[in-house]
């Protein structure tokens, strides 16, 4: 059944609402400036009869070089992600092979030019996609810096972000990065694509610059030019035609913050710690920028991935010290190293385990290799020694009390009295009180609790209904862990994706979560959300979301529950 | 001259690391290429060559020069220290 055309109704369209993955929160309501479509392929006519060839091989090198310039000045003028990305598509246009290819083609096959580009990029893009991944999202930038040069055989407006004049909502099938990089939060209101998904660039790039964003939204190609739309990246949804209520509500919303600006809250001044999660020293520089007041969830595989043999003692040391340079006085929680599952190592992880993620990962390594453990507990130590920060370790998967005492007797040993673990095993949940009796503080990891309770391996798509921290199970679990922790009188915090959800925050503090942890850009959201309602409020959110049957009904229960999102703009 | 790495780069050789390996290799000297395991050598100073790589983390690459001497082995050196450090500077 189809739904009824208002094309005949002289009234205005009725409000329509799409909805895809928001990457970017913020709520906005603009009019519709649309990413013109890329040019079709160039004709495969071969060149006239006559035509010089010498000459269009040599226009396709004279216009791969302008091109190639056109992008390095944007480069230049350009700083942080934004250089970065455009730094890498004009080397592409650089690269003499392409233009190389194209040029053969001209001569050989008698190509016309632009036709010699475009087959020869798509070589190229072919083979990137087949390569999936990372690689695969890089096919991109190839047909972008493919279309820049067949506009400039051809005379033609280069692609690119269109200029209404006014601020617009950029409505897009896809966005180059180079486009996306470009892009100016003074013009740009939100955006929308039909493409992509989250971790694609568009997505990070549009968090970095603060413009709401939602990508992967079916129906958004039948979005007009012209068009007034409201778009909520928190909450993935574009409404078409918004009435005037949803309008009014929409640009009431404050400007949010981009910075944390006071340590974590509740309105009646109950502390919860607001910390990030980082994996490396950048990460912990960018971390104190956003105004963390320390960090929760330290992942310290970076400098084991990759390598035939671990990091030595000394290079631990070195790389361990720039993370806790980044906040001096403050929490550093150092989480030892959590190999296998997702992240196999070669020098731990056994081969051929038919159930990776049931398998020797996390602590467990440490009981066939307890010396790469020692020599990251010896390299914490001393880097800890030398640091202001005030250090924290914590094991990952610990499932029983007996894995829980003995690496806390280790880390004693070594001078690190602040150990503790990690909780994402159920049974860690369900034995919270009898793990954390030497254990001095737990963590809960809300994706590997949820993949482990609701037997739903989170990398699989078709599972994403499963493996939401919103099931009330895992609610449940979180419950059993916090109320363990009280029993022994030991802080418990939260340093999974549920905690950078402003919604489902209130409710991890209401269950007795002590600190949250979360990625950077989170926190700001988080803070304002805490901020907004008081300890009390936290309990009854969380009563409630543990008294729905289902994790949409829990979340929508939360949400109802809780209209200071809507006024935050989350 | 040959030289095996093992590429400890956490993202492997795509993007941003790609467009830094191939800048390395412009400012050498000497011409370089690099193959991938077993895989036939492409001309390392190109990125679409060594994107096409598709060169991961833990990935073993060969990198060789057409010279024999000490230009060539400062370069592999550089080249090599570029791709074993796990995270870019």
């Amino acid at each position: 059944m189809t739904a009824p055309s208002s094309l005949d109704s002289p009234t205005a369209p009725a409000p329509a609402v799409l909805r895809g993955f928001g990457v970017s929160p913020g709520r906005r309501v603009g009019t519709v400036a649309r990413m013109p479509d890329a040019a079709p392929a160039p004709s495969p006519e071969p060149a006239a009869p006559g035509a010089d060839l010498e000459a269009g091989a040599r226009a396709v090198d004279a216009a791969a070089a302008r091109v190639r310039q056109t992008l390095a000045r944007a480069a230049e003028a350009a700083t942080g992600e934004a250089a970065d990305i455009l730094g890498v598509t004009a080397a592409m246009a650089a690269d003499p092979s392409l233009a190389a290819e194209a040029a053969r083609r001209v001569r050989e096959n008698r190509s016309t030019p632009a036709r010699a580009v475009w087959d020869a990029a798509e070589l190229v893009a072919e083979q990137l996609r087949a390569l999936g991944d990372l690689f695969a999202e890089r096919a991109r930038d190839v047909q972008d810096v493919r279309d820049r040069i067949i506009a400039e055989l051809l005379g033609l407006r280069p692609p690119g972000v269109p200029d209404p004049g006014t601020p617009f909502v950029l409505v897009a099938r896809d966005l180059a990065p180079a486009d996306t990089a470009r892009l100016d939060p003074q013009r740009v209101l939100a955006i929308v694509t039909s493409g992509g998904g989250p971790t694609a660039h568009t997505a990070i790039l549009a968090r970095s610059l603060g413009i709401p964003c939602v990508v992967a939204a079916p129906g958004a190609d039948a979005i007009a030019d012209g068009e007034t739309v409201l778009v909520d990246g928190a909450k993935g949804e574009v409404l078409r035609h918004p009435g005037a209520d949803a309008i009014a509500r929409a640009t009431r919303v404050r400007q949010r913050p981009s910075r944390l600006e006071h340590p974590g809250r509740t309105a009646d001044g109950r502390p919860v710690a607001l910390l990030a999660n980082v994996g490396d020293p950048a990460g912990a520089r960018a971390a104190a920028a956003a105004g963390a007041e320390g960090i929760g969830l330290f992942r310290t595989e970076f400098g084991f991935l990759g390598r035939q043999s671990p990091p030595s003692v000394d290079e631990q040391v070195a790389a361990y010290s720039q993370v806790l340079e980044a906040f001096p006085g403050g929490r550093v929680v150092i989480r030892t190293l959590d190999a296998g599952a997702d992240k196999p190592l070669p020098f731990v992880t056994p081969q051929g385990e038919p159930n990776p993620a049931l398998g020797v990962r996390g602590l467990r390594t440490s009981w066939s290799y307890p010396q790469v453990l020692e020599d990251q507990l010896t390299a914490i130590a001393r880097a800890a020694a030398s640091a202001t920060a005030q250090v924290w370790v914590m094991a990952p998967m610990v499932a029983t009390a007996d894995e829980a005492d003995a690496f806390v007797a280790r880390c004693r040993a070594l001078g690190l009295d602040d150990a503790g673990i990690m909780i994402e095993v159920p049974s860690a949940a369900l034995r919270a009180g009898q793990l954390l009796a030497q254990a001095q503080f737990a963590s809960v990891g809300t994706n590997d609790l949820t993949q482990y309770a609701m037997a739903a391996d989170r990398e699989l798509a078709e599972l994403a209904q499963l493996s939401t921290p919103w099931q009330p199970a895992v609610l449940d679990l979180v419950a059993a862990a916090c109320r363990g922790g009280a029993a022994a009188g030991r802080p418990v915090g939260v340093c999974g994706e549920a905690a950078a959800d402003p919604a489902l925050a209130p409710v991890l503090v209401g269950l007795g979560a002590s600190s949250l942890s979360m990625t950077a850009r989170a926190l700001p959201d988080v803070g304002a959300v805490l901020g907004a309602v008081t300890a009390h409020r936290c309990r009854e959110l969380a009563t409630l979301a543990l008294a729905q049957r289902t994790a949409d009904q829990a979340r929508s229960a939360v949400r109802a529950a809780l209209p200071e999102l809507e006024e935050l703009g989350l | 001259m040959q030289r095996s790495v093992v590429v400890a780069l956490s993202e492997g050789l795509h993007a941003r690391p790609a467009a830094q390996f191939v800048a390395a290799v412009g400012q050498q000297p000497v011409a370089v290429t690099i193959a991938k395991g077993d895989g036939a050598p492409v001309a390392a100073g190109s990125i679409l060559a060594v994107m096409m790589l598709g060169v991961g983390a833990g990935d073993e690459v060969v990198l060789a020069t057409e010279s024999d001497d000490a230009t060539a082995a400062a370069s592999l050196d550089a080249l090599e220290h570029f791709l074993s450090s796990p995270v870019l500077a």
